[in-house]
């Protein structure tokens, strides 16, 4: 039986269990969520950081941080974006909340492409998954894998972010799911404050 | 109305400062990457950002300082602890430099 089917046969007492921690239940998946891929991210990183401490020849094939520093500035800025979509959203103004998840799908794209380009040029320069010119193979291995990963995540953020926006837009989403995406999208950002000094930073040829 | 405009301009306005302290965080993390100093110095320093970057973005962006006490908690000690528990297999990946040969499964 249902607590609605309770609810209608005139049973005025109020609902047992409500939802756990008082937050609504997409909101609380989501969380339950990110704390698993905060798991999945720190297995990575961690094994990344064991097997750089355990090589001897461990390369250092990043000449310069402009590019990764534009593609931080790039995440960051969408995070912000991000919310000035949900305050709209919030404030019922869908226009723009729509143009402001618009703008972040949008940033996100140009994120993913500066990260290919990143990748096109390391492999031009003799980098694959299991070898390098620099030195241990094993640092195409887990460069490809962590990054590759924050990459998918930023690509299924992305397809999110239109998804969400259009329902929004067509009203069959509403605000509470423009926060739900945006958990997601900041928590990919976060990731990504990990990674630029375990994965980059780093690996600076000096 | 003007008040709900002077909340919602707030907190944009409040959003922005958070975001230019990320920014100057970040910044501080590719100044350390310059530094002439060990790479287990610059680890230590870079982390520490990181962790504190993290924390200001989960907590203000991720508005988790607005969810109830309990859930904070529950997300911050469940995150940690299980962190935390990654990190047994350090001693391991150093006794690799020095070459200390892993000791043999029975």
């Amino acid at each position: 039986m249902s607590q609605a089917d309770v609810t209608m046969e005139g049973h005025s007492a109020a609902p047992m269990v409500g939802p756990i921690f008082s937050i609504p239940t997409k909101k609380f998946a989501m969380w339950l969520f990110i704390i698993a891929d905060t798991m999945t991210f720190a297995a990575c990183l961690v094994a990344y950081g064991f097997l750089r401490n355990g090589a001897t020849d461990w390369p250092r094939p990043f000449h310069s941080i402009t590019n990764v520093a534009v593609m931080t500035l790039i995440l960051l800025t969408s995070s912000l974006t991000m919310l000035i979509g949900l305050r709209a959203a919030r404030a019922g103004d869908k226009t723009r909340a729509f143009r402001w998840t618009m703008v972040t799908a949008l940033l996100g794209i140009v994120f993913a492409l500066l990260h290919i380009r990143e990748w096109m040029g390391l492999i031009n320069e003799g980098m694959t998954m299991f070898k390098n010119p620099w030195g241990t193979g094993l640092f195409g291995a887990s460069f490809f894998s962590i990054t590759g990963l924050h990459l998918t995540h930023v690509l299924s953020g992305v397809i999110a972010l239109l998804v969400v926006g259009v329902r929004y837009k067509g009203g069959r989403y509403n605000a509470d799911d423009i926060e739900v995406l945006g958990l997601y999208w900041h928590f990919v950002d976060l990731v990504w404050m990990f990674v630029v000094p375990l994965v980059y930073l780093l690996n600076l040829s000096h | 109305m003007a008040t709900a405009e002077a909340h919602k301009s707030s907190g944009i306005g409040k959003d922005i400062v958070i975001y230019i302290c990320l920014l100057a965080l970040a910044g501080v993390q590719f100044l350390i990457a310059y530094q002439n100093i060990s790479v287990s110095q610059m680890f230590t320093r870079m982390l520490a950002v990181a962790c504190i970057e993290a924390g200001i973005a989960v907590l203000f962006f991720m508005h988790l300082w607005s969810e109830r006490r309990a859930f904070l908690l529950f997300v911050i000690i469940f995150t940690i602890s299980v962190l935390l528990g990654m990190q047994y297999g350090w001693t391991d990946s150093t006794r690799m430099v020095v070459g200390a040969p892993f000791s043999k499964v029975m």
